[in-house]
C-alpha cells in the first residue's frame, strides 16, 4: 500500500510516496539522503536515529514514514544555520562530546530536546534525560559537559574550558 | 529491521478506527508505536495492517471532569507530565511517566497504548491500579468503563475486544489523594519494571499499593492495604505490612531476576513506597 | 620530548566538524547507484546437519536478483581466513566457510543470502527461504566441551581443542614447594559483546571492465582486509580498493574479515553489481565477534610477608564455532605474557586451552587478553592481602618493580621499558583520600553498611608491535607502521597513515605531530587513513599502537623532510646545513636569524627545482615504515569506592580515581577521553555485561533489551590523572592510552565490592556483579 506524503525536514517540503512499511528513518535516509541520522540498532534503545519531529525528540527507527505525513521535522543537518554550529554542537566540539561520531547526531537532537525543556539542567538532569542515547567511546562524561557548555552558552553565560 | 508488508490506515475518528478493525481481523492499532513496531521489526509480529489512531483530536488531553481527572487515550508520556493539571493534582503520575523509557519513548508512547497493551513490565498499570482508574472503551456495541483491576486481565491480555478502542483513563476521587507515589527497580537494559510499585494513601486513611514487573501481570497488593489500612505510617507498622508483599500472588523470573529475587523485591520496594506515603 | 603549542596541547579535534553535522560517511551512508541489497538467512540451531535448502519460492520474490547458498559460492569465495597461527601448540584450524556448507555450528552461521533490489525486499525473500536441519547435541561451555563425550564440532579437532599453549619462565612448581603461602581461585572472565555503535557492514561495487573491486568497510584494518579479500575473491591486490574512513567505533570486533564481508565481495563481481550489506543489531549479537570467555585457574605462591614467589594458570578460552582473524593469539600470547603485571615475579607457568564450542566466535575486545590477565592478578593480589593481613596497598608496593630496575625483563620474557609505579599509586591515593575512606568505612561498617575501596596497579602492554615478536608470534603480518609527509609546493601537506583511527582523534593528534616537527601550520596539513588507494601499506589500528607505532613513522618521516628542507635553505641562504637552525617553520642562519626562509618558501623552491643543490632531487616528501624495537608499558593506579546495598544487592560506584602513566601526551583532552571510555567499559564488564546462552546455544541476550550496554546513568564520573614516565621505545616518549581504561577498571571494581562485603566473609565472587547475584551471596553468607 503506498501513501503519499508531505513532510518539512530542515524547512524543505518534501513530498513523496511510500510504503505502509517504510520507517521513517529509511525515508530520511534513503529518500532524501540525510544520511547523518544514524541506525544503531533494532529494538528503539540506542538513539542513533533520535530526530526532532514536530519539536520534540523521537526515534524515527520505530516510526512509520506514514506517520510523518504533515510533520515538521528537523535532523542534525538542519540544526547548523548559515554555516554556524550550534550552541550544542559547539558544546560536542569544546568538550570532546564524540570519539567515533556515530551516536552524535542522535545524542545533539536528543540535547536540544533537552535544553527546549530545562534550560539550565543539573548533571543528574543531563544524564536522566539522554538515557535513551547510547555512547560506547565516551564514558559520558564529556557528553555531561558539553551539554552544560551548550546550557551556559545558550542562556547567554560565556562557556568555560 | 525490516517489516513485512502491512497497509496503514490513518481514521478521523474513533467509529472509523472501529470499522477498519472490523474490515481487518488480522489489524493492529498503532498509537505510540514503540511496544508495537519494535517487534514488527523483528518479524516477531506481522499484522495485517495498522490503524493508526494517535492523531485522533477527541482521544488527546488531560481535563478535570468534578473529581475525576480524565486522560485521553492518546495523551503522550510527555504530554501528561507537561499537564498542569497533573502537576497540581496527580504528581505522582508524573513521577511513573518519568519512569518509562527515555525521553524519546516518552515523547511517542501513550497511557491508552500501554494499557491497551498490558505488558506485564510496563509502569503505568501499577500506578493506575492503585490510583483506582477506570478504563473507558468504545467498540461497535457501545462503550463501557471499567477498573482497571477488571481491565488488565492477563499478561499482555487486557479485558477489550479485538474491535475495541481504548478512548480515555479516568481518576476517580482525585481530592480524596493524600499522597501517591510510583517507585521501581529498572531492568538495566531495557528500562523495563523488574518490580515497580505503585502506592497511594487517602484522606479517609485507606492505603492502596499496586505492583507491576515481578508478577505476570500488575496488581493490588491487598494483604499488604489491609495491614495498613487505618493504621500509623509508623516504622513498625510499615515494616510488618510490607513483609506481606508476597501473600496471595505468584512471581515471575527470568536471566535478569529469579521470580525469588522479584518476590523479595517486591517485599522491599513495598516498604520503601510505604515510607514515602508518610 | 618538549611540550610545545602543538605537543601537549588539547587541540579540538578536526574530524568533529563532519561528524557532528551529520556529514561523515559511515559505510551505510556511501550511495552507488543500482545497489542491490543482501539479507542472510541463518541457522537457528547452533548445531545441525543442513539437509536441504528450498529457495525456489524465495527466488521468484518481488525484487529478488539471486539466492545464493554456501554450495553455490564454494569456488567463488575460499573460506574464512585464520591469521593468527601458534607456532608449537599442535594448532588446529578447521574450515570457516562465509556460508555453512552441510553443517551449521552456532546460532546465526550463515546459510544463504539473499541478493534483491531493496533490503526489504531481500527480507522477504530470505523468510521464505526454506531450510532443513537435522539438529545435534551442542555444546557452549568450554569446559564441557574438551571432556570425552563431548559433542564434537569437527572431525579433525579431537576433544574440540584448536590448541593448547604454553609459556613459562622460572620453575613455579619450585616456588610453590617452598612457599609459605599458596592461594588458589578459579576465575570466570565472562563473554561480552562488543557493541560498537555502528553495526559491521560492506558495501561492494565490483567494476567488470577493470577487474576491480572497491569497498567501503567497517574495519580498522583496511590493508589487511585488502590482502584477506584478495586471497578470498582471487581479485589481485593491487585492483581492489578498500575505504574505511569513518568508522563508528570497532573495540576490536572490526579486526577480523567476516564471511559477509567476503561474500557481499564475492557476490559484487559475480552480479557486476554494486552489493550493500549491514547487519541489524540483531545480527550483529550472534555474529560480530565477542570477547573475553575465559575460565582460569590461578595458584599463587608467596613468602609470609606477602612478596609472590610464584603464579600458575590453566586456562581455557571459548573460541566459539571457528576460530577468528587474530583469535588464537588473544588469550595466548596477549595474556600469559602479562602474568607478571606491575609485580617481581619469578616463576610464571601458563596453560592455555583454546577451545570450539556452538558458539559465536570470540576474538579481540578492547584489551583483548590483557584485562583478563590483569582482572586474575589483581584478584589474587587481594586474595594475597587478605591472607598475610596486609593493606592491599601495601602488598602491592611489596611486589612493585622498582623505578631504577627497568628495563625489567619479567619471567615471561617480555622487557618492560619504563615505569614507576609507587608514583602512580600515591597521587591515586591521595586523589581519593585513602585514610579517609578507610575511616569512613569503619563508621559505616559500624552501622551495618557496606562500603568498600577497590585497586587495581596494572601494567599492560601497548604499541603492538616489533615485527619480528610478531613472527615469532605466529601472528601472519608484520607490526610496523607506514607515514608519507608530503608537502605541496604551496607548503600545505598531506599526511598518508597506515594506522586506520575510527573515534582516537588521530587526525588531529598526527597534524599536531606534524605541525611540531615541521612548523607547518596545524591547519595547513590533512590526515589520510583508511583508503587503501591513497596510503602505502599499514597494519591498522588496535592494540593501542596508532600513535606509538604510527605516529613513530610520521615523526621520523616529517624529519627527514625538515633534514632536507634544511639542505635547500642552506642553498638558498648561501650557508651550510650546520649553519642552519630550525624552529617553528623558519630555517635561519646561526648568529644571522634576519637570514631565513620558512619551510613553505623552501617547499616552493624544492618543487620549482629552478635551483637544485648539488646531488639533491626535486620535491619534498617523505615515506617512512617505523618498527619498534619493542612494546610498550603504561601503567598505572585505579581506586574505584563503592557502597553496596545489601537489601537488594545494588552497588553504587561513588567514586572513581584513574592515574594513569602514558609517557608523554600529545594531546590530553583526547586521551582523557580515551581513558573515560576504557575505564566505562570496564567497569560494565564489573557490573552489567555478560552474554549468555542457554543449553541449546541460543543466546539469550541477544538485543539492547537484554544485554545491558551502560547509559548515562551507569557510569560515575571519573577522576583523571596522570604521571608521566617516558618511554626510550619511540621518538615521542608516548606509550599508549586506547586500552588502559579497559583493562585496569574492571579489577579495581569488583575488588572494591569484594572490600565492601568482606566483613560478611565474601572473598570471591565472579562477575558481573549483578544486583541478584550480590543478594544472593549476601543471603547465603547470612544463612550460614
Amino acid at each position: 500500500m503506498k501513501h503519499e506524503i508531505t513532510v518539512t525536514v530542515n524547512g524543505t517540503k518534501h513530498t513523496s510516496e511510500v510504503d505502509s512499511r517504510m520507517l521513517l528513518v529509511h525515508y530520511i535516509r534513503d529518500v532524501l539522503n540525510l544520511t547523518g541520522t544514524h541506525v544503531g540498532c533494532d529494538t528503539s534503545q540506542c538513539g542513533a536515529c533520535t530526530i526532532l519531529f514536530n519539536g520534540k525528540a523521537v526515534k524515527c527507527c520505530t516510526m512509520l514514514a506514514a506517520q510523518a505525513d504533515g510533520a515538521e521535522i528537523m535532523t542534525i543537518e538542519g540544526l547548523a544555520k548559515n554555516g554556524d554550529l550550534h550552541p550544542i554542537q559547539e558544546g560536542f566540539w569544546e568538550e570532546h562530546g564524540l570519539q567515533c561520531g556515530f551516536c552524535t547526531p542522535g545524542m545533539i537532537m536528543a540535547s536540544y530536546d533537552l535544553l527546549q525543556r530545562i534550560p539550565n539542567p543539573d548533571e543528574q538532569q543531563i544524564r536522566h534525560n539522554l538515557e535513551g542515547n547510547l555512547c560506547r567511546c565516551t564514558g559520558y562524561q564529556n557528553i555531561v559537559k558539553s551539554v552544560q557548555f551548550a546550557s551556559k552558552k545558550m542562556s547567554g553565560a560565556p562557556g568555560d574550558d | 529491521m525490516y517489516p513485512a508488508e502491512f497497509d496503514y490506515h490513518r481514521p478521523e475518528s474513533v467509529s472509523d478506527a472501529i470499522k477498519l478493525l472490523q474490515e481487518n481481523p488480522e489489524a493492529k492499532l498503532l498509537a505510540g508505536g514503540h511496544s508495537l513496531l519494535p517487534v514488527m521489526k523483528l518479524r516477531l509480529a506481522q499484522p495485517s495492517a495498522l490503524v493508526d489512531i494517535s492523531r485522533i483530536s477527541d482521544l488527546k488531553g488531560v481535563r478535570e471532569d468534578g473529581d475525576t481527572i480524565v486522560i485521553g487515550a492518546m495523551t503522550t508520556y510527555s504530554e501528561l507530565m507537561g499537564s498542569d493539571v497533573i502537576k497540581q493534582k496527580l504528581p505522582c503520575l508524573i513521577d511513573a511517566a518519568d519512569n518509562v523509557g527515555d525521553v524519546q519513548v516518552r515523547n511517542m508512547g501513550t497511557i491508552g497504548g500501554a494499557c491497551a497493551h498490558c505488558d506485564p513490565a510496563s509502569d503505568f498499570p501499577a500506578i493506575l491500579l492503585a490510583l483506582e482508574s477506570e478504563i473507558k472503551s468504545v467498540g461497535p456495541n457501545g462503550e463501557r468503563t471499567q477498573s482497571s483491576s477488571e481491565f488488565f486481565m492477563d499478561m499482555f491480555t487486557p479485558k477489550l475486544e479485538p474491535d475495541e478502542v481504548v478512548t480515555e483513563i479516568r481518576i476517580p476521587n482525585v481530592s480524596n489523594i493524600a499522597k501517591a507515589t510510583y517507585i521501581k527497580f529498572a531492568h538495566p537494559a531495557s528500562g523495563y519494571a523488574i518490580v515497580g510499585i505503585g502506592a497511594v494513601r487517602t484522606n479517609d486513611g485507606n492505603v492502596q499499593l499496586s505492583v507491576t514487573g515481578s508478577v505476570p501481570i500488575a496488581a493490588r497488593l491487598s494483604a499488604v492495604e489491609s495491614e495498613i489500612s487505618g493504621k500509623d505510617l509508623s516504622d513498625d507498622n510499615i515494616k510488618a505490612a510490607a513483609e506481606k508483599a508476597t501473600e496471595g500472588l505468584d512471581f515471575v523470573g527470568d536471566i535478569h531476576a529469579s521470580d525469588e529475587y522479584r518476590a523479595h523485591l517486591t517485599k522491599v520496594y513495598a516498604r520503601r513506597a510505604l515510607e514515602s506515603l508518610k | 620530548m618538549a611540550v610545545t603549542r602543538m605537543f601537549g596541547a588539547s587541540v579540538k579535534r578536526r574530524e568533529d566538524a563532519r561528524m557532528m553535522t551529520g556529514r561523515a560517511h559511515y559505510t551505510d551512508d556511501v550511495r552507488r547507484n543500482h545497489t542491490v541489497h543482501m539479507s542472510v538467512v541463518r541457522s537457528p540451531y547452533a548445531h545441525a546437519n543442513i539437509t536441504n535448502i528450498d529457495s525456489s519460492e524465495a527466488a521468484q520474490m518481488p525484487g529478488v536478483v539471486g539466492v545464493f547458498t554456501g554450495a553455490d559460492l564454494v569456488d567463488d569465495v575460499a573460506p574464512v581466513p585464520c591469521a593468527w597461527l601458534l607456532p608449537d601448540c599442535n594448532l588446529k584450524v578447521p574450515e570457516y566457510r562465509a556460508i555453512a556448507v552441510d553443517k551449521a555450528r552456532f546460532v546465526g552461521d550463515p546459510v544463504a543470502v539473499v541478493i534483491a533490489e531493496d533490503r526489504y525486499q531481500a527480507e522477504d525473500a530470505a523468510d521464505a527461504v526454506k531450510v532443513s536441519y537435522e539438529p545435534l547435541d551442542v555444546v557452549t561451555n568450554q569446559e564441557a566441551a574438551v571432556k570425552d563425550g563431548a559433542p564434537q564440532l569437527y572431525d579433525d579437532v579431537p576433544n574440540n581443542l584448536a590448541f593448547q599453549w604454553k609459556l613459562s619462565g622460572g620453575n613455579f612448581e619450585e616456588a610453590n614447594q617452598s612457599a609459605d603461602i599458596r592461594i588458589s581461585q578459579r576465575f570466570v572472565n565472562q563473554r561480552l559483546i562488543p557493541n560498537a555503535m555502528e553495526t559491521r557492514g560492506v558495501l561492494a561495487d565490483y567494476n567488470p571492465g577493470s577487474g576491480s573491486l572497491e569497498v567501503w568497510l567497517t574495519s580498522q584494518n583496511p590493508h589487511i582486509h585488502r590482502l584477506l579479500l584478495s586471497a578470498v575473491t582471487g581479485i589481485p591486490e593491487m585492483n581492489i580498493r578498500v575505504d574505511s574512513t569513518d568508522v563508528g567505533g570497532g573495540f576490536g570486533s572490526k579486526i577480523p574479515l567476516y564471511g559477509g564481508e567476503m561474500i557481499a565481495c564475492g557476490i559484487a563481481k559475480k552480479l557486476g553489481k554494486p552489493v550493500k550489506w549491514m547487519e541489524s543489531r540483531r545480527e550483529n549479537y550472534v555474529t560480530t565477534a565477542h570477547g573475553r570467555d575465559h575460565i582460569d585457574y590461578v595458584d599463587l605462591a608467596a613468602t609470609s610477608d606477602g612478596k609472590i614467589t610464584g603464579i600458575r594458570v590453566e586456562a581455557y578460552a571459548n573460541h566459539g564455532a571457528y576460530l577468528s582473524t587474530a583469535a588464537p593469539g588473544v588469550p595466548t600470547w596477549l595474556f600469559g605474557t602479562m602474568l607478571s603485571g606491575p609485580y617481581k615475579i619469578p616463576n610464571i607457568e601458563c596453560t592455555m586451552n583454546g577451545v570450539l564450542t556452538n558458539t559465536t566466535t570470540t576474538d579481540a575486545y578492547r584489551g583483548a587478553g590483557r584485562p583478563e590477565a590483569t582482572y586474575l592478578l589483581e584478584r589474587m593480589m587481594d586474595l594475597l592481602a587478605k591472607e598475610t593481613g596486609l593493606d592491599p596497598v601495601e602488598v602491592r608496593r611489596r611486589n612493585f618493580i622498582q623505578p631504577d630496575e627497568f628495563p625489567y625483563t619479567v619471567a615471561t620474557t617480555l622487557q618492560y621499558d619504563s615505569g614507576n609505579y609507587d608514583a602512580a599509586l600515591d597521587q591515586a591515593l591521595e586523589m581519593v583520600g585513602y585514610e579517609e575512606l578507610r575511616k569512613k568505612q569503619e563508621d559505616l561498617r559500624s552501622q551495618g553498611r557496606y562500603l568498600g575501596i577497590g585497586f587495581s596497579t596494572y601494567v599492560e602492554v601497548c604499541g603492538l608491535a616489533p615485527s619480528s615478536a610478531a613472527g615469532m608470534m605466529g601472528f601472519q603480518g608484520g607490526l610496523w607502521e607506514s607515514a608519507t609527509v608530503r608537502v605541496h609546493p604551496s607548503g600545505k601537506a598531506t599526511v598518508l597513515t597506515g594506522a586506520s583511527p575510527h573515534g582516537q582523534g588521530e587526525e588531529t593528534t598526527f597534524a599536531q605531530l606534524v605541525s611540531h616537527e615541521t612548523g607547518i601550520p596545524f591547519h595547513d596539513i590533512e590526515i589520510v587513513h583508511g583508503d587503501t588507494d591513497r596510503i602505502p601499506f599499514g597494519w591498522g589500528t588496535y592494540g593501542s599502537r596508532s600513535t606509538a607505532v604510527g605516529g613513530s613513522a610520521i615523526v621520523y618521516a616529517s624529519r627527514n623532510i625538515v633534514e632536507k628542507a634544511k639542505r635547500f635553505a642552506a642553498h638558498m641562504l648561501e650557508s651550510s646545513p650546520e649553519d642552519i637552525d630550525f624552529n617553528d617553520g623558519v630555517f635561519s642562519v646561526k648568529g644571522s636569524p634576519e637570514r631565513s626562509k620558512t619551510i613553505q618558501d623552501v617547499a616552493l623552491a624544492a618543487h620549482l627545482a629552478w635551483d637544485l643543490p648539488e646531488g639533491e632531487k626535486p620535491g619534498l616528501e617523505d615515506s617512512y615504515f617505523f618498527d619498534p624495537t619493542n612494546f610498550t608499558f603504561p601503567f598505572g593506579t585505579h581506586i574505584c569506592v563503592v557502597e553496596v546495598d545489601a537489601e537488594t544487592g545494588t552497588t553504587e560506584v561513588q567514586k572513581y580515581v584513574a592515574v594513569d602513566d602514558l609517557g608523554n601526551v600529545i594531546n590530553p583532552m583526547i586521551v582523557d577521553g580515551q581513558v573515560h571510555g576504557g575505564i566505562a567499559q570496564g567497569l560494565a564488564q564489573a557490573l552489567y555485561e555478560y552474554a549468555a546462552y542457554d543449553e541449546g546455544g541460543q543466546l539469550l541476550t541477544g538485543s539492547m533489551m537484554d544485554y545491558c550496554v551502560p547509559k548515562f546513568e551507569h557510569i560515575p564520573h571519573m577522576d583523571v590523572g596522570r604521571t608521566v614516565t617516558t618511554t626510550p621505545v619511540n621518538p615521542m616518549g608516548l606509550k599508549g592510552a586506547g586500552e588502559t581504561g579497559t583493562i585496569a577498571s574492571t579489577p579495581a571494581v569488583v575488588n572494591a565490592i569484594i572490600d565492601a562485603l568482606s566483613p560478611l566473609g565474601i572473598k570471591h565472587m565472579d562477575m558481573p556483579f549483578t544486583p541478584q547475584r550480590v543478594w544472593e551471596a549476601i543471603q547465603e553468607r547470612k544463612g550460614s
